[in-house]
């Protein structure tokens, strides 16, 4: 052979080794490239499933309500009681949206202004030393699941609320106000914060170099500058509170009336669902009414939700 | 009163509301561990319920929170990561990804026994799976579902996009970007977003009741279409229907709950400071 036979021979061998190469990486791309469509059809699908879930629970709940608008124990739903099983029964949601609301709005009057304020102090005044040991001790506030807190009320705070008031029992719409601003606390505090942290710093600054105090900047221009932040914590806290079940469930004495003080047990939508779903025959009024209380609970926060999601929007848009 | 005298008054009160909340929260630690720390004995882990659940251990209600917990992490997890990929690298702002954006925020706000109620009419009865660890973990994981979705795609935001773009210049195609770059870079934060997710779903109780949690149940599942024991229900159920129960054992249940869910909140924030700093390195 020739050397520049040989040469030939190498060079096509050169060019066959690059062809099946950049085949097999075509083939490869290709493959990946399918892949890549069929794993944006996938990903697309799982982000759906959150979309799917609430059209689920929406179509469940009033599938599951819907049965006793057709029957006459339906009259009773806008009854002053819950006696659901008396014969006739009679299923009035008043005393359980009472129960939910006074216990709500007991935790909410506690745990507001102990929160926000606490948020002023964390953001405005505390060190950075306080402020980094401050906010993960209250988010361990947060950790602590509902059923160990109503066990706290339980054990500690309803003797003592009875002992202090002078009751016949401790399990009374206060002591699930305590507890459930208990529980709200963190979730305010935390994205009342947040809210005021992110205040512009020249704010601060321009309001100091008018002569202001650091009080006086916060409470005419740093504090109403993150209001929007703040009532939507507050929109949270409030959905937190109602949508709370265990502890109220333990701590309230569960008494179907509409109360007329903090000092009388009480019982919640979350409470009565939690406590008679169990018993109940499927397919009976009561069934289907504990349902009309699940559909009527999630409108509740819905529509808390969705207040606290646009006035926070709207919070962001400001920026 | 001067601004200055009325400045130091407010900071004084403010200190004050801030103090009280952690003074709170000591004093509810205290006495839950004070009096759950003496109960915590080797039998009381390893052993069953005895006469009616007034002696014994809580042996069963550990495992079955440790199953719920498992099962549920396996199906939030790949979901929760891959909407937050779809939503953070491929998803362009439209009306779709504003609908999936509202029901992850609507859905972080249904109450926990709504979802309970859900996974009743869904799970147990309409897909007739009983009241079970499948049911159970599904109605769980539908839960903890926004948490893990809003962590991950916090995780996913904070990888800088240099890292993407030099892997596709590289010649990389975007699913090998995302596969091999931008998703173990935003391991931390995701795994952050899982731990407090599993925290919270061990300590919840209302989604449980109805779809999965026995009252009493003195031996293991061996299915995932078994009931369970599970440690938020075991308490709830001690505190408010066993009245002649030695307070130990609510007090001891609750104190592994806490070690439990506090211990791997604590995991989450620790973790997630450590990479932070790791980044700004």
């Amino acid at each position: 052979m020739s050397p520049n036979g040989e040469n030939t021979a190498i060079t096509n061998e050169i060019i066959m080794c690059k062809e099946s190469l950049s085949k097999s990486a075509s083939k490869k791309r290709r493959i990946w490239d399918i892949t890549e469509k069929m794993t944006e059809g996938l990903l697309f699908l799982s982000a759906f499933i959150g979309v799917v879930t609430i059209i689920l629970i929406f179509l469940f709940l009033f599938k599951e309500a819907i049965p006793l608008m057709a029957d006459p124990a339906a009259n009773t739903l806008t009854s002053k009681n819950w006696y659901p099983i008396s014969n006739p029964p009679v299923f009035g949601l008043l005393p359980l949206i009472a129960g939910s609301i006074i216990v709500t709005f007991g935790a909410i009057v506690i745990s507001v202004p102990l929160g926000v304020g606490a948020a002023i102090y964390l953001a405005m005044v505390a060190s950075p030393v306080v402020r980094e040991t401050l906010k993960p001790a209250i988010e361990v506030l947060a950790g602590i699941p509902s059923v160990v807190v109503g066990f706290f009320g339980l054990a500690v705070l309803a003797p003592l609320i009875k002992d202090i008031f002078n009751l016949p029992t401790g399990l009374t719409a206060l002591t699930g106000a305590i507890t459930l601003a208990l529980m709200a606390l963190p979730t305010i505090t935390s994205i009342s914060e947040d809210a005021i942290s992110s205040v512009p710093r020249r704010y601060m600054e321009a309001s100091l170099s008018l002569g202001a105090t650091r009080w006086q900047a916060i409470k005419t221009v740093i504090v109403p500058a993150a209001l929007s932040g703040i009532t939507a914590a507050i929109m949270l806290g409030i959905g937190r509170a109602i949508g709370e079940t265990m502890t109220v469930l333990m701590v309230t004495g569960n008494a179907g009336i509409i109360p007329d003080t903090f000092l009388v047990p009480v019982r919640t939508m979350t409470a009565t669902i939690a406590a008679e779903m169990g018993e109940v025959a499927r397919g009976s009024d009561h069934y289907y009414a504990l349902f009309v209380v699940g559909a009527v609970l999630f409108l509740m926060t819905f529509v808390i939700n969705l207040v606290a999601d646009i006035v926070s929007r709207r919070m962001k848009e400001v920026e | 009163m001067s601004p200055k005298v009325a400045e130091k008054v407010a900071f004084h009160v403010l200190r004050a509301m801030a103090a009280f909340i952690v003074l709170v929260l000591i004093i509810v630690l205290w006495d839950l561990f004070s009096k759950g720390f003496p109960a915590l004995t080797w039998e009381f882990i390893t052993e069953n319920p005895r006469k009616g659940m007034t002696e014994g251990g809580i042996f069963p209600a550990i495992v079955g929170t440790f199953y719920l917990v498992l099962a549920t992490i396996l199906f939030a997890l790949p979901i929760g990561v891959m909407t937050a990929v779809y939503l953070v690298e491929y998803a362009r702002e439209s009306w779709a990804t504003r609908i999936i954006r509202l029901a992850v925020v609507n859905l972080a706000g249904v109450p926990s026994v709504v979802f309970g109620l859900f996974g009743l009419g869904f799970f147990v009865l309409f897909l007739d799976f009983g009241v079970s660890i499948l049911s159970g973990s599904l109605t769980l994981a539908l839960m903890i579902l926004p948490v893990i979705i809003t962590t991950s795609e916090e995780a996913l935001r904070a990888v800088p996009n240099g890292y993407r773009e030099a892997s596709l210049a590289l010649g990389a195609t975007k699913l090998q970007t995302i596969l091999f770059i931008v998703l173990p870079n935003a391991m931390p934060g995701i795994l952050t977003g899982s731990i407090l997710g599993v925290a919270r779903a061990a300590g919840e109780t209302a989604p449980i009741l109805l779809t999965a949690a026995a009252f009493f149940l003195p031996r293991l599942p061996d299915s995932v279409f078994d009931q369970v024991m599970a440690l938020p229900y075991h308490l709830y159920v001690i505190a408010t229907q066993v009245p002649n129960a030695d307070p130990k054992i609510p007090y001891g249940t609750a104190a592994v709950l806490m070690i439990l869910v506090l211990g791997l909140n604590l995991a989450a924030v620790l973790l997630r400071s450590y990479f932070r700093r790791m980044r700004r390195v």
